[in-house]
């Protein structure tokens, strides 16, 4: 029962990252990644409200399948190579960094927000 | 460098790549959602195979993320920068979804502020600084592998 609620999440949350990803660069003709960097943000503060509503439970469907799937770490890591090949070093450092901060930024707000409504 | 002629034909970042413009999308999202959840079910059989104890350094997400990341760097040379263009589903469901869909960056950044929540900074950022490096060096290998592989296989084809 978990691995389909796992699926039905991932069927949601992948496509949802690629399409905020195309929404995000027909709107801003940036080099700068921001596709990747809201949806990670989103998904890592969705993560956030869930840990701090059930803590100590994974949900499968909302956690797992629908945040694992909206985020990703590994078209992350390539934008960020691509930048500092294309001679972008700045911005390359500036995604890593401001991924990081933004991403563990978001998870806490969203922990802490459960936490204040909870 | 021989690669600028391929590389002014790839796609750029900030453009939409040849046939995913954002009609005809149907696909493309299909492809996008197929290999998302194959991806996703691949992390949760890796957490149900190898389960991290809570305030454990999380070994199997960190394994799973640098392994997508590898995976995709490999992946993406196949598709952007070679002279034949692949099907155009390939990176969609290959790169976008499964890789996409196996990596994952919130259970990483959930992961680190527990460590530090827990009272272990040191762990925590630990976990923070390795994943980003090890995730950079593995898309790193991946493209390197990849295109040395590209290059030998022209060199062999042209004799």
């Amino acid at each position: 029962m978990n691995w389909l609620l796992v699926m039905v999440g991932a069927a949601v949350g992948a496509p949802l990252r690629y399409l905020t990803d195309l929404a995000v660069r027909a709107r801003h003709d940036s080099v700068f990644p921001w596709g990747t960097l809201v949806v990670n943000v989103v998904g890592s503060f969705a993560l956030g409200l869930l840990a701090g509503v059930a803590p100590g439970r994974a949900s499968p469907l909302l956690g797992t399948g629908l945040c694992g799937a909206l985020t990703t770490y590994s078209t992350f890591s390539y934008e960020t190579l691509k930048l500092y090949e294309d001679g972008a070093k700045g911005y390359a450092l500036l995604n890593v960094a401001g991924s990081l901060a933004a991403g563990l930024g978001a998870v806490w707000l969203g922990v802490e927000t459960a936490a204040a409504f909870g | 460098m021989p690669q600028a002629g391929i590389r002014a034909c790839a796609p750029r970042l900030g453009t939409y790549p040849v046939g995913m413009e954002p009609r005809g999308q149907l696909p493309v999202v299909g492809a996008v959602a197929v290999g998302g959840v194959l991806g996703a079910s691949a992390r949760y059989g890796a957490a149900l195979l190898w389960p991290t104890p809570a305030h454990a350094f999380p070994w199997t997400t960190f394994t799973v993320n640098a392994a997508g990341c590898a995976a995709l760097g490999a992946l993406m040379v196949l598709t952007t920068e070679t002279a034949t263009a692949p099907h155009p589903l390939l990176r969609p469901f290959l790169g976008t979804g499964f890789c996409g869909g196996f990596t994952t960056f919130s259970t990483y950044a959930l992961d680190t502020q527990r460590l530090l929540a827990a009272g272990d900074p040191t762990r925590g950022l630990l976990y923070l600084a390795a994943t980003a490096i090890t995730a950079l060096a593995a898309v790193w290998a991946g493209v390197t592998a990849s295109r040395t592989v590209r290059a030998r296989a022209q060199a062999r084809a042209r004799g």
